[in-house]
């Protein structure tokens, strides 16, 4: 079973959530939809006050290139346009909407029915991408019309759908898979098509062997899609990772993965991407894990977008457990803890991961012993004792030089350090001054 | 309601600690001390006692009195330094004294003086043994003579180790290798028995405390050395595999040049430092004035450790 | 064996005086002609290294006050006017007369320390921490609380209050060097005149919140009610993104201000006890003001 070359973990996966069928969180009475929910410039919102506004309505427009259209999650009256505080407590430009029943746009087609056929050309692909707001799924949130346009002089041989799910506890790919197989073929085929590519590699960890089945049985129907069975292992899903693995090719130092012919989408975002061309429905709606060792019960819901953690919650479990330690909007290895619950949820948002105070506390950290152990976990071949050690003394220089920029942050030296050093943090520090000091040169 | 935890991700560890490898190290020593006392008997379990009580006793005084700081005994790192110290000395009733000197130049000098666990340049245990073989050199070149299992008699006769006496030029022939794989073999307390030794290093091996590269390329090295050396003269040089049976070539090789602290991280390092104390271990005891090596080797290539570090570095995945 | 003796000697010799050669060529041509008035000037100089005056030592520094034959626009800050005279005087130049300055932390979070409200447990750096979320008090303008400005000054004048996890300058030991100023990420330390008698006073807040969101971010944030602006004598005061600054440059140290302000957002520090003080304040009491006797700038700058 292939596999990527260098480094990994195998942190507990804790997937307690499989069985969890996906159901549908109600609508809250009133929602905040922030204007950036994806990598680069915040939408610039086209709505004012007192403005009627229809599910799937665009309420933020993408005037930047790094950027993202934003559209009404929920039917009713716009009641300001002014920032919100995020899940990280900081300030973000937002449009707060009163929701007035459920009225959705008339071009959207809700019904159940399954379309195959897409008659569009490539560009209007990208261009409907566009359109509707898609940002990838993965975690990144990178707007998708710019990842498939493809620059000039570049050419895209494999398009590659990440459906390893490496992260533990998250499972709501694995439910899109099990319950939406067709969709998300119907949708690869059309990402195919936007590319010109001949075949497209879902990659999936046969830890999850239903999904490969069903996803196997779908795939039948179509052609060039090709279901590529992985060996569990993290960051399986880290996009440069996922092409080494199913390629064997590997992205150089600072290039992008079109650079070696490849282009990696999330298979939640092959389902969006169904949704937005074949259904006309943009996203406004994320798959999302409820989950935690101390929960009652374990859940998977499609939310609408701007839905609050706390809402979430209520809907779910009632209330946190008393022993809460930590939330997480994520997974335990790249996701991120949040403290502000009452903060609306983003594209991308793909679990409310509830951790107890005792697993969430880091153990004090000690004297580095030189074991190796980040060296040997590190799937980019770098050496995190080495970076901790020059950003603790400031040496940005050299850590530039040691490739610091290569971290791709997964956190497996954090995870098998027998030290407790906080070496992911340090590498970020360390990227961040590096950044700085690139920007400061120029 | 408990605050909410915050901090960057990963929000697991694997659990694994310094405390847990260190204690994991301990246990794999315990098979090559029970050998010691089944050969060497009561002698050889009070002087890796004392050993061991005198290591953690000097850690816990610098760390209360001169540093100043919270004491890490718990780690159990100071028993691993004493119990290797104790392995590289002959268990005769000298050393219950001896030990204590050794171990405090092991502690003081080879590891609090340069800032604690993960500072030492060198590997304390042999700090500390260098410093008694060339303080007491009679005593440490006084090894009590193995006669039988457990020999219950205090006043043991002292002979030389096969090394010793091959250095003399008269290897006694009752010495087979069988003998030397077991342990029933002069020489210091924790390196007569090979099994016992290999038997530890699989355990470190199947825990991944220590990695297949150090001791292999040691080993390897020293094989393949003394092998060339043997088949050129084999009147002069001694046979390759009793070569690395007696001695301290297995627990140099499996424990020593294996401390993660003094030697090299990536692979091609830790390859390249077991074959140079390969190397060095076999030109010592052939050409060098002591009959074993191991102990110099071992610190020579700690030496240069960070050179290695800096030369091997691990393979890119972008390149 | 007298020849022997004489053999030695005359090997040795001959190649004592070949290496006294070589080496004397090797001198001349490797000479570094330096002007020695650097090593004066840098005698002079604390040899701290801070990089208060930007240079990269003070070395680097003594190297331009030479190269310019003047000191505009060069101020060593830990030496102060003590050190500019002497400079001056080696130069043959007039110093120009600085104000002293002393670094002031102007935050004073009301939900930190045991009330904090969440439990920062990642890497201790503010600049990191400030990359991950607002801080355990919750304002994204406010202190971090990881110490970073402990870590960059070099004279252990600035420390963290343990109760509190914010930090507090000591006077007598700050020179000014304003390295605690570019270590903190929020830019919450500015340098100000000591002013007379060491007091003075200034705004203890930084969140440039509208009034109502900065309440109820912090009970001592200030909220941009413009009563201190109204109250002030000599127009010192200017409020800009619902913050209140006070320009140390015009302030008389009057603390009219200060007790019109609604959330004691506005600390003086040094002066004697009040006499009388319309109402409690707790919260300008906790404020960063060491008791220590005020020394006289001299003094600081001599250590």
């Amino acid at each position: 079973m292939k596999t990527f070359k260098m480094g990994g973990v195998h942190p507990e996966e804790n997937k307690i959530s499989n069985d969890a069928a996906i159901e549908v969180m109600p609508v809250p009475a009133q929602m905040v939809v922030l204007m950036n929910q994806h990598l680069g410039a915040p939408a610039t919102p086209v709505v004012q006050k007192g403005d009627k506004v229809k599910v799937g309505q665009l309420i933020g427009e993408a005037q930047a290139f790094m950027c993202a259209n934003v559209h009404s999650p929920v039917s009713g009256t716009v009641l300001k346009v002014e920032p919100c505080k995020d899940a990280f407590g900081l300030d973000k430009p937002a449009v707060h909407i009163a929701v007035e029943g459920d009225e959705w746009m008339e071009t959207i087609d809700r019904t159940p029915d399954i379309k195959r056929q897409c008659d569009l050309e490539p560009a209007a692909i990208v261009a409907k991408l566009k359109e509707m707001g898609i940002v990838g799924l993965g975690g990144a949130t990178f707007p998708a019309h710019i990842k498939y346009s493809i620059p000039d002089g570049k050419k895209a041989e494999y398009l590659i759908i990440n459906a390893a799910e490496c992260e533990p506890y998250l499972t709501s790919d694995y439910r899109v898979m099990m319950e939406h197989a067709e969709e998300i073929c119907i949708g690869i085929s059309i990402l195919r098509k936007a590319l010109g590519v001949p075949a497209a590699y879902v990659g999936i960890e046969s830890n999850k062997p239903q999904a490969i089945a069903k996803m196997q049985e779908a795939a039948r129907q179509f052609e060039g899609i090709v279901i590529e069975p992985l060996k569990v292992k993290y960051p399986q899903g880290a996009e440069k990772q996922l092409i080494n693995a199913v390629t064997g090719r590997k992205v150089p130092s600072g290039k992008l993965p079109i650079d070696v012919g490849c282009v990696v989408s999330n298979v939640g975002t092959c389902f969006a991407v169904y949704e937005a061309i074949q259904k006309n429905k943009p996203l406004i709606e994320n798959i999302l894990t409820v989950t935690g060792k101390k929960l009652p019960s374990q859940h998977n819901y499609v939310v609408r977008i701007g839905t609050t953690f706390n809402d979430i919650v209520k809907h779910s479990i009632g209330e946190l457990p008393a022993t809460t330690g930590k939330v997480i909007s994520g997974g335990t290895m790249m996701g991120k803890a949040i403290v502000n619950l009452d903060a609306p949820t983003v594209k991308g948002n793909a679990s409310v991961l509830v951790m107890d105070e005792g697993e969430a506390r880091r153990a004090p950290e000690t004297a580095c012993i030189r074991c190796g152990k980040c060296m040997n976990a590190c799937p980019m071949g770098l050496e995190p004792y080495l970076f901790s050690a020059l950003v603790r003394n400031g040496r940005t220089e050299e850590a530039k030089d040691a490739n610091i920029l290569d971290c791709i942050e997964c956190g497996c030296c954090f995870f098998s350090c027998p030290a407790n050093k906080p070496l992911t943090d340090e590498i970020r520090l360390g990227k961040n001054r590096v950044r700085a000091m690139m920007a400061a040169k120029k | 309601m408990n605050l909410l935890n915050i901090s960057g991700s990963p929000h697991v560890h694997s659990d694994e600690s310094t405390k847990k490898i260190m204690w994991r190290v301990n246990l794999a020593l315990v098979p090559a001390l029970l050998v010691a006392i089944a050969y060497f008997g009561i002698n050889a379990l009070l002087v890796s006692l004392i050993s061991v009580a005198a290591c953690v006793l000097f850690q816990w005084l610098i760390e209360k009195f001169i540093l100043k700081v919270p004491s890490t005994i718990a780690d159990g790192s100071a028993i691993v330094t004493g119990l290797l110290l104790a392995f590289n000395v002959p268990s005769t009733v000298d050393m219950m004294w001896i030990v204590i000197i050794g171990a405090l130049v092991a502690i003081g000098i080879g590891k609090m003086s340069f800032g604690g666990l993960g500072k030492n340049p060198f590997n304390p245990a042999l700090v500390g043994r260098v410093f008694l073989l060339i303080s007491f050199p009679v005593q440490m070149t006084t090894w009590p003579v193995v006669d039988g299992i457990f020999p219950m008699n205090f006043d043991v006769a002292t002979g030389a180790t096969p090394l010793a006496a091959f250095k003399e030029n008269s290897l006694p022939e009752s010495v087979t290798l069988m003998d030397a794989f077991l342990g029933h073999i002069g020489g210091s307390l924790g390196e007569i028995s090979a099994l016992a030794i290999l038997l530890g290093a699989c355990y470190l091996l199947w825990k991944k405390v220590i990695t297949w590269h150090i001791p292999v390329a040691f080993i390897g090295t020293a094989l393949v050395f003394s092998a060339i050396l043997w088949l050129v003269n084999p009147e002069q040089y001694m046979d390759p595999v009793m070569t690395i049976f007696t001695g301290g070539i297995m627990l140099g090789a499996c424990f020593m040049a294996t401390d993660m602290v003094t030697s090299p991280m990536s692979k091609s390092g830790q390859l390249l430092f077991g074959f140079g104390c390969g190397l060095l271990t076999i030109i010592i005891r052939n050409w060098g004035a002591y009959p074993e090596g191991v102990s110099f080797a071992i610190l020579l290539m700690n030496s240069v450790t960070p050179l290695i570090n800096r030369w091997c570095k691990p393979a890119r995945f972008a390149n | 064996m007298t020849q022997q003796i004489l053999i030695a000697v005359i090997v040795l010799g001959v190649i004592g005086a070949f290496f006294a050669v070589v080496l004397y060529f090797v001198a001349q041509k490797f000479k570094v002609v330096e002007d020695p008035l650097i090593d004066e000037v840098a005698d002079v100089l604390p040899g701290a290294n801070c990089g208060g005056c930007g240079k990269a030592g003070c070395r680097a520094f003594a190297e331009a006050c030479v190269a310019q034959g003047n000191m505009d626009g060069l101020r060593c800050a830990p030496g102060g006017e003590p050190v500019a005279q002497k400079i001056a005087a080696l130069l043959g130049c007039s110093a120009e007369a600085g104000e002293p300055q002393v670094a002031v932390v102007r935050c004073n979070p009301s939900f930190c320390g045991e009330k904090r409200r969440s439990n920062y447990d990642g890497l201790r750096s503010c600049a990191f921490a400030n990359t991950v979320y607002t801080g355990e008090s919750g304002c994204s303008f406010g202190c971090l609380g990881c110490g970073d400005c402990v870590a960059a000054c070099q004279f252990d004048a600035i420390h963290m209050n343990p109760d509190m996890h914010t930090p507090e300058v000591d006077e007598a030991k700050c020179t000014a060097c304003g390295a605690c100023v570019k270590a903190c990420p929020r830019r919450i330390i500015e340098l100000r005149n000591r002013g007379r008698n060491n007091r003075r006073v200034f705004v203890s807040c930084v969140n440039k919140e509208k009034g109502a969101a900065a309440r109820k971010t912090c009970e001592n944030a200030c909220i941009g009610c413009t009563k201190c602006e109204k109250v002030c004598p000599v127009s010192a005061i200017t409020i800009a993104d619902s913050l209140s600054y006070i320009d140390f440059t015009k302030c008389i140290a009057c603390r009219k201000c200060v007790v019109e302000c609604p959330t004691h957002a506005i600390h003086d520090v040094n002066f004697p006890a009040p006499a009388k003080k319309p109402e409690p304040k707790p919260a300008a009491e906790a404020a960063p003001a060491p008791v220590a006797p005020a020394p006289a700038p001299q003094a600081a700058a001599a250590q």
